[in-house]
């Protein structure tokens, strides 16, 4: 633990704590994907389990391992430097591309 | 449309980007990626609403039922989509030094919630009446 006088030394760091504030924003973000994870994984289980549905509730769990591992790089990226380059466009479509693609499931299970 | 398309391409060519005037201060940069996080929880939580329609919801009427799912499951995948294509588009013109985008999104977003919440009230007094 630093004292206050201390921290307020630290000429690199943003009083506003933002890339803290980002970090916590990519942990709850995480914490949505995975209810979301978790109540496909219901769904599968109330149906009756059957192949089709498996494999849905699989590639669901995949897909919030994929968006996890987004989050994962983007917060040890913003750990590592006090001011953190932008967030890249081709991560941003990832992290979509999970949400949507959870989304497909979720027609395909409903259905 | 056009312009949608662009900017789909945007978001696998991130070089391109960059190419576009100077880099702005990281924190404006962190505070919008915040903002698209914010978006991307809302729809997540409209897909999780979606499974919970499916799930908690038995003794409606499968129609409904399954109608009410796809909706909101619909409207994640779209918020999402305007998740990214709005960060970019906010990017780029920071990067630009315009003004941002503005967006009619938040205002029928929240028109389409209050629409469901007050046809939401109407269900339960009919059923609370019968």
């Amino acid at each position: 633990m630093s004292t206050p006088a201390a921290r307020r030394q630290d000429p690199d760091r943003d009083p506003g704590l933002q890339p803290e504030r980002t970090r916590l924003a990519w942990r709850r973000t995480t914490l949505s994907g995975s209810v979301v994870a978790v109540l496909a994984v219901k769904t599968v289980l109330h149906g009756g389990a059957s192949a089709a549905g498996v494999t849905t509730g699989a590639l669901c769990c995949v897909l919030w391992l994929g968006f996890l591992s987004i989050a994962h790089r983007r917060v040890r990226t913003l750990a590592a430097t006090p001011a953190p380059v932008a967030f890249a466009p081709r991560h941003a479509a990832a992290a979509v591309l999970c949400t949507v693609a959870m989304a497909v499931c979720g027609v395909a299970l409903v259905l | 449309m056009i312009e949608f398309v662009r900017n789909v391409r945007l978001w696998f060519v991130p070089t391109e980007v960059r190419k576009d005037g100077e880099t702005p201060d990281y924190r404006f940069s962190l505070a919008n990626e915040r903002t698209f996080l914010a978006w991307l929880r809302t729809a997540l939580a409209l897909i999780g609403g979606g499974f919970a329609v499916d799930q908690f919801l038995p003794d409606l009427r499968w129609a409904w039922r399954v109608g009410l799912a796809l909706a909101l499951l619909a409207a994640g995948a779209l918020c999402s989509l305007r998740a990214v294509n709005h960060w970019v588009r906010c990017e780029r013109a920071m990067r630009r030094g315009e003004d941002l985008p503005v967006s009619r999104f938040p205002a029928l977003l929240s028109l389409v919630v209050a629409v469901v919440a007050v046809a939401m009230v109407l269900v339960v007094l009919v059923r609370w009446e019968g």
